[in-house]
């Protein structure tokens, strides 16, 4: 059985000692002309009674840092949120589409939509353009079937239901972090506390993460967005 | 193949073997990297100031590290590119140093047979170009404090400030900025500029400039250092200290994403 690549294929090779000459960093080749890209770090973390997203705010194209203080978590429905990183241009296409669609679906059903559609929509989305997008997606919200869940869906359009998720090119400094702090059955002082903790490390050590964080808590009661000022970061950003 | 501790790299040593295999070198794209450096002139002398953040690709590794270096007692340079090379032209200038120091002709005045800062900048604008005419550049842009000095071999009153950038081109004015800084501060640090600036005005301007680069450069960092070479011969670098940044506007604070909007930028 054969995957398409993750990353769009390259149609001509391109020869690293030329593209330096041409202005082409490693980082930025794979984009277009213009392209913005969130590099990103992004996390959820599904607690008792909802779910906590978080993501920094750092949209750049290639070093230039395009928007200091973008929201990379947009609402999809009244109870679910979404995290977006990668290219910023493919992700708000994406969110716009599974918008519409779970807002048509809620009227049709008459009822609330539940996280594991909305996931499944993006993924859909995700899945069959995959040779046109790069977009890693986190799903989250809170239905009154499965209280509060966590979908990741990375770049070739699997999804994957966990109870924390995390993303963007800053989330491989925490793999580690997370790994050792997450535990089960956490309330959501401590859930909004570690996704701050982590997302912060990571935007201290990912050139392409970074600004300010923002949260979303979102129960069946509502969604609370919150905001950390970029010098009253938990850690960093100069750090050791 | 063995490994060899010798100065040039596998290319002269391919020349000067008898081998049959000879390695050719070439132009690597640079690994670990530093960002802007920007360097004023005023009142007293000159003033210099980089972050001292050096990246490995997209990844911020480290966070304490010197880019701005005295060579000797009145010149400064600082560096912004691959840190390896500025590394190695660090060590070739203060090697040229302790020699001019053993070799002059008084013992206890250490200054008197010192390399005035045009000196060193004229030096590595030949390194610099010798290096690229090879195909086998030093990848840094770096720039040269100092004074420059009399007819009669004594240091001027004169700031001196030049830059060598990777291919050699060497050029003085009095602002200077490498990297994402000649894009963002440089402009910034031209409208503000004045001949007869006071030390804490020039230096506000260049913490301005280096917050505003933090802001916008995705390599840089708030933790930075200064350093300044004054016209009574001290040479100073600060230690590093970290920047404070404001981020409470209310277009930041305010969410943009919700249900009636296009997903938020």
């Amino acid at each position: 059985m054969s995957y398409s690549t993750a990353l769009p294929t390259h149609h001509q090779t391109h020869n690293p000692l030329t593209d330096a000459y041409h202005g082409k960093s490693a980082e930025t080749r794979h984009l277009k002309p213009n392209e913005l890209s969130t590099g990103t770090t992004i996390m959820a973390i599904a607690f008792s009674s909802g779910v906590v997203l978080c993501a920094d705010s750092r949209v750049s194209t290639g070093t230039y840092i395009a928007n200091r203080a973008s929201d990379k978590i947009s609402q999809l429905h009244d109870h679910i949120w979404c995290c977006r990183s990668g290219s910023a241009a493919d992700t708000q296409a994406l969110t716009d589409y599974v918008r519409h669609y779970l807002g048509q679906l809620a009227v049709e059903t008459g009822r609330v939509p539940e996280v594991k559609v909305a996931a499944h929509l993006m993924r859909r989305l995700c899945y069959e353009n995959k040779d046109n997008l790069m977009a890693g997606v986190i799903v989250g919200g809170w239905d009154p079937v499965e209280g509060g869940s966590v979908y990741n869906i990375p770049l070739g359009g699997a999804c994957m239901s966990m109870p924390f998720a995390i993303g963007g090119s800053g989330s491989t400094y925490i793999y580690g972090l997370v790994d050792s702090e997450f535990k089960e059955g956490m309330t959501k002082e401590e859930a909004v506390a570690l996704c701050k903790k982590a997302v912060s490390h990571a935007m201290s050590r990912d050139g392409s993460s970074g600004g300010i964080i923002r949260t979303c808590v979102v129960t069946g009661d509502g969604c609370e967005r919150e905001y950390v000022s970029g010098n009253r970061l938990p850690y960093g950003p100069a750090g050791w | 193949m063995s490994l060899s501790l010798q100065a040039g790299g596998s290319a002269t040593r391919a020349l000067s073997s008898t081998a049959p295999s000879a390695t050719t070198s070439h132009t690597t794209s640079p690994i670990t990297t530093g960002t802007s450096v920007l360097a004023i002139k005023y009142r007293s002398g000159v003033l210099l100031a980089a972050d001292t953040l050096v990246s490995y690709g997209s990844m911020a590794k480290y966070k304490n590290a010197r880019r701005l270096l005295p060579i000797n007692s009145s010149t400064l340079i600082g560096g912004s590119g691959e840190y390896s090379d500025l590394q190695s032209v660090t060590e070739l200038l203060k090697r040229n140093a302790l020699e001019d120091r053993c070799t002059a002709d008084s013992l206890y005045n250490e200054e008197s047979n010192e390399e005035c800062a045009k000196e060193v900048w004229s030096y590595l604008r030949a390194v610099m170009y010798n290096r690229r005419s090879k195909m086998n550049p030093l990848w840094n842009d770096l720039v040269v404090a100092g004074f420059k000095k009399n007819e009669d071999g004594t240091i001027s009153d004169e700031p001196f400030l030049g830059l060598v950038d990777k291919i050699g081109t060497a050029y003085e004015d009095d602002i200077l900025a490498t990297g994402f800084g000649s894009y963002i501060a440089l402009p910034l640090m031209r409208e503000k500029y004045r001949p007869d600036m006071e030390e804490g005005e020039a230096r506000a301007l260049l913490e301005d400039c280096l917050r505003i680069l933090f802001y916008r450069d995705c390599r840089a960092l708030n933790r930075v250092q200064i350093a300044k070479v004054t016209r009574d011969g001290k040479c100073l670098v600060s230690e590093p200290y970290e920047l404070d940044t404001y981020w409470d506007f209310k277009g930041f604070v305010n969410s943009k994403a919700g249900l009636g909007t296009d997903g938020g930028w």
